[in-house]
């Protein structure tokens, strides 16, 4: 791994499936796309099954003892990590709308997912 | 091809590191390449030299280190990851060291394909 990857730029994509406290897969996941965004790549998070209540408004986390990091996806833009994807099945099964969540993004139906997920370079699935 | 490979989980709990093993031995077989192994979440507690299985059971942290011994395979460990787990550089494997998770997206961009093992 010594060649230069200075120039490269891959499309990268983080596919979040876990809900945000019963394992620490989101917060890690959270991590890495905050470090990714420091090498200039065409970064973009997905948000299914479990994984949309990693966004959703008005997480209380007092009561189990660990830190409500989901205040950070809101700053992701400041990042320049703008591009926020949703399933939409993922969402309706869970009852929840797009007013539920805390940062702006595009709702894609499973199939357009599955589209996206095929036009990556990297995907990178927690 | 360039294989990178990253491990999200613990050793004999969950068979990441089993599948990635022999992933990466198997494609190394095929002329391939496997330049780095990147060790996250759970998948730290691969590279401790505190491991002891029983005797008749595959020791998973030695057959890394042999593998990177023998086809200079990079085995990098989350420092953050790491820490929260009490891996440190003290009890690492030969063969293994501790990094950032710059490490991790360095080989997304490199390589030809990142392979996930993990949940």
């Amino acid at each position: 791994m010594d060649e230069a990857s200075e120039g490269v730029v891959k499309k990268f994509m983080f596919l979040n499936r876990k809900a945000p406290y019963g394992t620490i897969y989101a917060l890690e996941s959270l991590e890495v796309v905050l470090i990714s965004a420091a090498f200039d790549q065409d970064v973009s998070l997905a948000f299914v099954d479990d994984g949309v209540y990693q966004i959703v408004k008005g997480q209380h986390t007092k009561g189990i003892d660990q830190k409500n990091f989901s205040p950070t996806y809101r700053a992701l833009e400041g990042y320049d990590i703008e591009k926020l994807y949703v399933e939409k099945e993922g969402l309706e099964a869970r009852g929840l709308t797009e007013d539920d969540l805390l940062v702006d993004v595009t709702v894609l139906s499973a199939a357009e997912m599955a589209n996206l997920m095929a036009e990556q370079d990297v995907v990178i699935s927690f | 091809m360039k294989f990178g490979i990253l491990i999200n989980e613990g050793p004999y709990n969950h068979q990441a590191s089993d599948s990635a093993y022999l992933f990466a031995k198997a494609a190394i077989e095929k002329g391939h390449q496997v330049p780095r192994v990147f060790f996250y979440h759970d998948g730290v507690y691969n590279s401790t030299k505190l491991t002891e299985p029983p005797q008749d059971d595959r020791h998973i942290v030695n057959r890394w280190s042999k593998l990177a011994q023998d086809h200079k395979v990079d085995l990098v460990v989350c420092v953050a990851a790491g820490l929260r787990r009490g891996i440190k550089d003290e009890i690492l494997a030969p063969g293994f060291r501790i990094s950032g998770l710059g490490q991790l997206v360095e080989a997304g961009i490199q390589c030809d394909r990142l392979v996930t093992f993990g949940d």
